[in-house]
């Protein structure tokens, strides 16, 4: 019973961690990506559609990279190249994403997807407990561990990631030392796709393998709200993802039970949850200071 | 030291015709510059004279739009800082472009070759830091350390790219004296290896002390070339501002009046961890007199000015009295209708805001304090624009302030502009009490004179003034006494005929004398050097 809530716990925090760590990437070099929901929903209709039609996963999961970053290369080109605000245009790439998908969509309702199977590990899974909950897991999984992984190593321990955070702090000083802004925002920003498309190809290969309109259903916020929670630390990202996971699953087992506590009120949790944090390290200058990148949603233009 | 070189061997650097043309404004028009190896080289000029532009071209920020550089004798185009580093060139920039989220190594590495290891990078950090006297730790965030120190991070991250030529852009305007003379040994370090230094000041005394040759800029046109020894301040001064100075004329103020300013022992805790703790401030200003209170920056000016200026109350309302009211608790406005007036230190966001015209930067200071003339209709407070704009234009007339159309928004002057306006606004006024933080911070000469001696004719006729400030040349232009600050502690105000250079060095460098004792050795020692 136990395992069985842990695993459902952590199939719905898997899309919430690795559409975060993307945003992560992207709001570390300065670029404020709103559009995470259409971005995800996106990956979410090419994974489905690729697998469908191919009968292969894989494809998919490629699919749903292919397409989530395809889709933020749009937002990359408007606010980096033509500099339009970020705000604005995120909200616009999210609104357009959930319309462009479900037109794209339209023929796949109702039709049986193809399930992501799970890579049993030899050995470790037989460890007992965790060996069936952490090692018999699907590809994606263990993709998310692994992005939070390779950030954290990238963002401080890699020379291209110290350029990413002083993008990120200050811009136009990292454009004086010779650093090219533009492009490494624009990878960044690709890299945020690339993820965001990956967890909606979770949604649409794991969680639920099927296509429903509006399937996202407001996980790109959360997602973003998760990056804040977590203070743009990459480690942090895994245990508020389990968390707002957690709130998610209690909130259909608390429906389940009859328990009265408000659904509405579960799911607005991982919202206040952030409000309390933003509260929390703002108080403390020094951190902001450390952690918070300066220039995030500011748009560059370089003297010429 | 230029003997050993032959007649045609090439500079290290050389400028011919280099002009930067913004729209239809040339901010650079045909400048020719030569530096010689292993020389001292100034860049004089004032603000917005092309000195920012030209040295942005030499390191590769900006582009020419017409014109050569030569580096040994061979044209190049230096398309980025990048570039220009691999040329061999370095840059301490002015305003520091550092990253307050990295750590000091975080911050070096990122200007160098990123195949070094960071461990190595702070190894030589610390090995060069050592060498040249600028201590420093890799391994704190440049968040936690003092402007001092910041630039000593620019400067070694310059050196450890063995350049050439070193730019150095105003390093001396936010140094103790001390600081600067460390910082001047570094520079005759690095001349005496050979290497070249770009050096620009607007301090005269300091590029005849350490430079070998200077160029003149004047309007984004060269107007001189010389050797800096063989001038005088005002030879230099005049090539600078094309004609001579006004030098600020201060007759004997007469005796002081009565106590307008009275100020005792206040105490404040810092409201952020970046703050400055005031500790035990006092100070008083009477009628006729102008206090200024010199310092570093950093060292609670700040605070001093917000508490003064009642932006943040202190407890005791009793501990400042205005005119002989206590205004502890007063706020701005309520201090302002006693007939004070107050000058902040940032132009832009909080003296003025920015994007605004000068008529309503004018109704924001002064609607309360001046609701009668600019405010009609009772309760209603309807705006009178023709009142407004008549006194802001009384106001530009009165300081001369330059502008283009008639109310122009407040960010499109020039800085030295803006300030004459911010002062004039409070000056029209005729203020008993006026106190003004850094009143002439990054102006040009000829606005600075005009500003200074405002501030001398508004004591002159009654008022008391306090001035905050970090440049010491103004400070003996205007004061009548003198007090330091440092690290949120006010000295004793001493009159401004018995303060020299050197004493006022140790008080900013926090050494308060606890006995009548020292100080008098102090000052006896201060004038065996002046004897020499």
């Amino acid at each position: 019973m136990f395992e069985a809530i842990l695993l459902t716990v952590m199939t719905a925090a898997t899309p919430l961690v690795i559409a975060a760590m993307g945003e992560l990437v992207a709001e570390r070099s300065g670029v404020l990506n709103l559009g995470v929901e259409g971005m995800m929903i996106m990956g979410a209709v090419c994974a489905f559609a690729t697998a469908h039609m191919t009968g292969s996963p894989y494809l998919g999961v490629l699919a749903g990279i292919g397409g989530g970053a395809l889709f933020s290369l749009l937002f990359g080109f408007l606010t980096l190249t033509l500099v339009t605000n970020q705000v604005a245009t995120g909200l616009a790439l999210t609104i357009l994403g959930l319309g462009v998908s479900g037109q794209l969509g339209e023929s796949f309702v109702g039709l049986a997807g193809t399930k992501l199977q799970p890579i049993t590990i030899p050995v470790l899974s037989d460890i007992p407990f965790i060996g069936r909950v952490l090692f018999a897991q699907d590809l994606i999984f263990y993709l998310s561990i692994a992005l939070i992984i390779g950030v954290n190593w990238f963002l401080f321990k890699s020379r291209t990631g110290l350029k990413m955070r002083a993008i990120g702090d200050n811009h136009g000083s990292a454009h004086a030392l010779g650093i090219n802004v533009v492009r490494t925002r624009y990878l960044a920003v690709l890299f945020g796709g690339a993820c965001a498309g990956l967890a909606g190809a979770q949604l649409s290969l794991v969680y639920t393998p099927q296509w429903v309109e509006n399937m996202s259903a407001g996980r790109g916020w959360i997602a973003l709200a998760l990056v804040v929670f977590a203070s743009w630390r990459p480690w942090r990202i895994l245990a508020g993802g389990y968390l707002f996971g957690a709130v998610t699953i209690g909130q259909l087992h608390a429906q389940a039970f009859g328990v009265g506590i408000p659904s509405q009120f579960l799911s607005a949790l991982p919202y206040a949850a952030t409000i309390v944090v933003l509260v929390i390290i703002s108080h403390n200058r020094r951190t902001t200071l450390i952690n918070t990148p300066a220039s995030l949603g500011k748009p560059f233009v370089p003297d010429r | 030291m230029v003997s050993s070189q032959d007649q045609g061997e090439p500079s290290l650097l050389s400028v011919r015709g280099l002009t930067k043309l913004f729209g239809t404004f040339a901010a650079c028009d045909g400048i020719d510059l030569d530096i010689a190896p292993g020389e001292i080289h100034a860049l004089l000029g004032e603000n917005g004279a092309g000195k920012s532009t030209l040295v942005k071209m030499l390191f590769g920020v900006l582009q020419p739009t017409a014109g050569q550089i030569l580096w040994q004798g061979q044209p190049v185009s230096i398309a980025s800082p990048g570039q220009a580093r691999s040329l061999g060139i370095g840059m301490v920039f002015q305003h520091f472009s550092l990253f307050e989220a990295l750590t000091v190594g975080e911050n070096i590495a990122l200007s160098l070759d990123p195949k070094i290891s960071l461990s190595r990078i702070s190894d030589e950090a610390a090995s060069l830091s050592k060498t040249y006297g600028l201590p420093l730790d890799p391994k704190m965030h440049v968040a936690d350390l003092s402007v001092g120190e910041r630039q000593r991070i620019e400067i070694v991250r310059a050196l450890l790219q063995n350049p050439k030529l070193i730019i150095l852009d105003e390093p001396t305007s936010v140094l103790t004296p001390q600081e600067a003379d460390r910082l001047f040994e570094t520079l005759f370090k690095l001349k005496a290896e050979g290497r070249s230094v770009l050096y620009i000041s607007h301090r005269l005394d300091e590029v005849q002390r350490i430079c070998d040759r200077a160029t003149v800029l004047r309007h984004g046109k060269v107007t001189g070339v010389c050797d800096p020894r063989q001038e005088t301040p005002a030879s230099l001064a005049r090539m600078m501002v094309g004609s001579d100075v006004a030098a600020v004329h201060r007759e004997d103020l007469g005796t002081p009046g009565e106590v307008l300013l009275d100020v005792r022992s206040i105490s404040f805790a810092p409201r952020t961890p970046f703050a400055v703790s005031l500790k035990n401030v006092s100070l008083n200003v009477r009628a006729g007199e102008v206090l200024a209170i010199a310092g570093v920056a950093g060292n609670g000016q700040g605070e001093l000015f917000d508490v003064l200026s009642g932006e943040y109350p202190v407890a005791d309302h009793d501990a400042i009295k205005i005119r002989g009211t206590s205004v502890g608790h007063t706020r701005i406005n309520g201090r302002r209708l006693l007939g004070a007036g107050f000058v902040p230190e940032e132009r832009h966001g909080h003296a003025a805001v920015a994007q605004m015209p000068l008529s309503d930067n004018l109704l924001l200071a002064r609607a309360h304090s001046d609701r009668k003339a600019f405010l009609s209709g009772g309760f209603a407070k309807v705006i009178r624009h023709g009142a407004v704009r008549n006194a802001a234009a009384r106001i530009c007339q009165a300081m001369d302030v330059r502008k283009s159309g008639d109310d122009p928004a407040a960010g499109s002057l020039s800085g030295g502009n803006l300030q004459k306006f911010i002062v004039g606004r409070e000056l029209d006024r005729q203020p008993a009490v006026l106190i003004v933080n850094q009143p002439t911070w990054g102006v040009d000469a000829g606005a600075a004179s005009r500003i200074r001696q405002a501030l001398i004719d508004l004591a002159k006729s009654g008022s008391a003034v306090v001035v905050i400030s970090q440049d010491l040349d103004e400070i003996f232009e205007v004061a009548t006494s003198i007090a330091v600050i440092s690290e949120g502690k006010l000295s004793d105000a001493y009159p401004a005929g018995t303060l020299s250079l050197e004493r006022i060095g140790l008080l900013m460098g926090g050494i308060h004398d606890s006995t009548q004792n020292t100080s008098h050795e102090a000052s006896k020692a201060g004038e065996a050097a002046h004897a020499h």
